[in-house]
């Protein structure tokens, strides 16, 4: 029993300075000499194309509404405005997503008023554009969730719709591989490109 | 069609590994492996102890239970001082005592079940310490099933191997490796992995402020899908880009997952002389995963009924609440049924937002036993006692004293399987019954009606599994759910793990019968269908009651709201 003892703690004591400290330190050495950019949220100046925004202006392209409408910021519940991801959640800064069942009363009450949120806008949304993501800040979209809000950008912004569909084209993201995952349009990239274009 | 070819590379690069992988393995516990030994020989050295000195069950169980407690203390140590100690650059405070002893328990049972929210209450030294058990949990699971392989294939032994020198090549020559490699890969793909604490980010074309969560986050992916931990850095574990952020890794991930626990059947294999012996409880383990894997899947394409009540009838995508677009319906329902069936825990999308059929192929999935494939090494002890109870039947069938592997099955080991396996489901009700009698177990759940009662019985069955997947919109962190969940995932690990080296020991004991005209092969299909026989009768028996509550009821429920 004490050799067991004994052996356990320095067993433990050998594992933490092996598996938690050098494990880690190592690869935080190797990743930010291979690759610096990823390994710290491949950062630009305006924001993280891994990380969704809100957007809220008509002018732009609308990714997941993770924080949109029934799911923005909420005063009452000491939760911040700003963009900090999962507000759905109530914790600050917390990455999750709604947690509705398929059969909630809550998620039929949130998705109806995001549906007419887009029918008020002249768009007929689809599937992604009416449901949160598991993160909390999915910043894609595929590119027909792109194409459907054409009308809506289109009025805000004057662009014609044929410039607009040849934009979400370029920004599109095929399979990786041609099989992985599914074509994607990131959000970021593509009101940055739309910037660009007016 | 995308997803046809995902099945076909994921299967493909198994089957690679199982053959390699699961070779190498048997050699690394054969002790033929050497190429860390100027690591290997000073640790012994220290801990005065090593190959040349084999131990009896009990001392082998001894240890693992010794060091196994001091693992639990010394975490929550960490977690209860973390604002007293370095690397916390959020100047993030003490965890609570309740919360720290259910997440310290949770992470030496190599659950995973996480009641906080990673980036908003660990320090990244708290990390790092979690990051030690999730590779120490593994290769502890992966000795004992190993003691149990030696148990069938040694003659009149009276030891089982030594514990300490079996996790030491486990995390040093499989473990660290794989998971190293496999975080550099994740990191090129674009996930985090620094010490800098979070950055504040305004873009001027929206007018938004972000407030980005990062960390050391890569490397512990690694290893927690590899070592089937699942415990993940942000709260949306590899739903979150940071930590899964392409198609590519998506796959890589589900990988990781499956790649020990399916690799240890060839181990098996090799170390018991017959490699089809270890082909037939491979069989078995792929009939039954994908089997979930097609319902899950097409379950998960089926639309949302809540999404389609509020106006949207047509959801060609699938059910999109709580998934990423990147990774789309199947390959998210692929993710989550490989996690919740190797006791792994980690989510690429919402579990809570499931369709009731999905969330019933998650759950039913766990209740099976972990054993298709299960975790890393839980995973092949836990269906090895399947096997022992498959062979007792087939005895009895025809009247004649079962073997396995050569080995007699007496009443003894038969007695010490039924124990592992009803351990497991006894915790699971009766811990259910209690949550939902007392009103501190019905204030957790978000959701009410059947999704409730099934957040309930998810948590609970989770933990008790050891496998840390959940319902999440269950508030868990409470001192209730904290301490029970404590002691559901206790007795889910250890509960088994005694019964399965008693067993390991009685078997190494006895000698080896010959193979006669009379002995029921176990490399035979025959021996195949009767252990998933076994495997879903005691785990339909136990849980269709429970489970028609919940999954069952609400998918039954058309046109109904709660």
């Amino acid at each position: 029993m004490l050799a067991h003892l004994r052996r356990s703690v320095v067993f433990a004591v050998v594992c933490f300075v092996f598996f938690g400290l050098l494990y880690s330190l190592a690869g935080t050495g190797v990743a930010q000499a291979l690759f610096p950019h990823q390994a710290n949220g491949s950062l630009t100046a305006v924001g993280s194309p891994l990380i969704g925004q809100t957007w809220t202006s008509t002018r732009w392209f609308h990714g997941r509404p993770d924080n949109f409408g029934p799911y923005a910021a909420n005063p009452k519940t000491g939760v911040a405005g700003g963009d900090n991801p999962l507000v759905a959640n109530g914790v600050k800064g917390e990455s999750g997503a709604t947690n509705l069942g398929p059969r909630s009363k809550a998620l039929v009450a949130d998705t109806r008023l995001l549906v007419a949120w887009w029918h008020a806008h002249g768009v007929d949304p689809t599937t992604d554009l009416v449901t949160t993501s598991g993160s909390g800040y999915d910043p894609d979209i595929t590119p027909t969730d792109a194409l459907v809000q054409i009308p809506m950008v289109s009025k805000a912004t004057g662009v014609s719709p044929a410039a607009l569909r040849h934009l979400i084209a370029s920004q599109t993201q095929g399979r990786q591989l041609g099989f992985l995952g599914s074509p994607i349009v990131n959000v970021l990239d593509l009101n940055r490109a739309l910037a660009r274009l007016e | 069609m995308a997803y046809f070819w995902t099945i076909v590379v994921l299967v493909a690069a198994l089957a690679v590994a199982w053959r390699f992988l699961g070779s190498y393995m048997a050699a690394v516990f054969d002790g033929r492996v050497h190429w860390l030994g100027f690591l290997e020989r000073p640790l012994y050295r220290a801990l005065g102890t090593g190959p040349d000195h084999e131990q009896t069950w009990k001392r082998y169980a001894g240890a693992l239970l010794v060091f196994s407690a001091v693992s639990v203390f010394a975490t929550y140590l960490v977690l209860r001082l973390q604002g007293s100690l370095p690397l916390n650059p959020q100047h993030l405070g003490a965890v609570s005592p309740a919360l720290a002893w259910n997440t310290a328990v949770s992470f030496v049972t190599n659950t995973n079940w996480q009641n906080y929210g990673g980036e908003t209450t660990l320090s990244y030294l708290s990390q790092m310490t979690l990051v030690v058990q999730q590779f120490v949990t593994p290769a502890v699971g992966i000795a004992v099933a190993i003691a149990l392989v030696r148990g069938l294939s040694r003659r009149s032994s009276q030891t089982v191997g030594n514990f300490w020198v079996d996790v030491t090549r486990c995390m040093l020559y499989i473990l660290l490796p794989i998971a190293f490699v496999a975080g550099i890969v994740l990191v090129g793909q674009g996930a985090v992995q620094t010490l800098a604490g979070p950055v504040t980010i305004h873009d001027p074309l929206n007018g938004v402020t972000q407030v980005i969560a990062r960390g050391p986050i890569a490397f512990m992916e690694a290893i927690k899908q590899l070592g089937t931990n699942g415990g993940g850095f942000l709260n949306a574990n590899a739903a979150t880009t940071f930590e899964n952020p392409t198609g590519f890794t998506n796959l890589l991930l589900i990988f990781l997952l499956l790649v020990i626990p399916f690799s240890l059947t060839y181990t098996l294999g090799a170390m018991v002389g017959s490699r089809r012996q270890g082909a037939a409880v491979l069989a078995v383990m792929a009939i039954i995963f994908g089997t979930w894997v097609g319902f899950t899947s097409f379950a998960e394409h089926q639309p949302n009924p809540a999404v389609a009540a509020a106006g949207l009838a047509h959801q060609p995508t699938g059910n999109m609440e709580g998934k990423e677009v990147r990774f789309g319906d199947t390959s998210s329902a692929l993710f989550n049924v490989a996690s919740t069936q190797t006791s792994t825990g980690s989510v690429n999308s919402s579990a809570d937002s499931f369709t009731p059929m999905g969330g019933f192929g998650m759950l039913t999935g766990m209740m099976l036993g972990e054993v298709s494939p299960g975790g890393d090494g839980s995973g092949l002890y836990t269906i090895l006692l399947f096997a022992v109870i498959a062979v007792f039947i087939g005895g009895l069938m025809i009247g004649r004293t079962p073997e396995y592997l050569g080995k007699k099955i007496q009443a003894r080991e038969v007695k010490l399987a039924g124990l592992g396996v009803l351990v497991m489901p006894i915790a699971v009700l009766v811990l259910t019954g209690l949550a939902v009698s007392l009103h501190a177990g019905r204030a957790g759940p978000t959701n009410v009606g059947p999704h409730g009662f099934t957040e309930i019985l998810y948590a609970i069955t989770s933990q008790g599994n050891n496998n840390g997947s959940a319902f999440a919109g269950l508030n868990g962190n409470t001192a209730f759910y904290n301490v029970i969940g404590g002691i559901d995932m206790l007795i889910g690990r250890f509960a088994i793990i005694v019964p399965v080296l008693a067993l390991a020991g009685a078997l190494a004991a006895k000698a080896v019968v010959p193979e006669s005209l009379g002995t029921f092969r176990t490399d035979k299909p025959m021996f195949v269908g009767l252990t998933i026989g076994a495997i879903l009768i005691v785990g339909g028996l136990t849980f269709f009651p429970a489970v028609s509550l919940g999954p069952i009821v609400e998918q039954l429920s058309h046109g109904r709201f709660f």
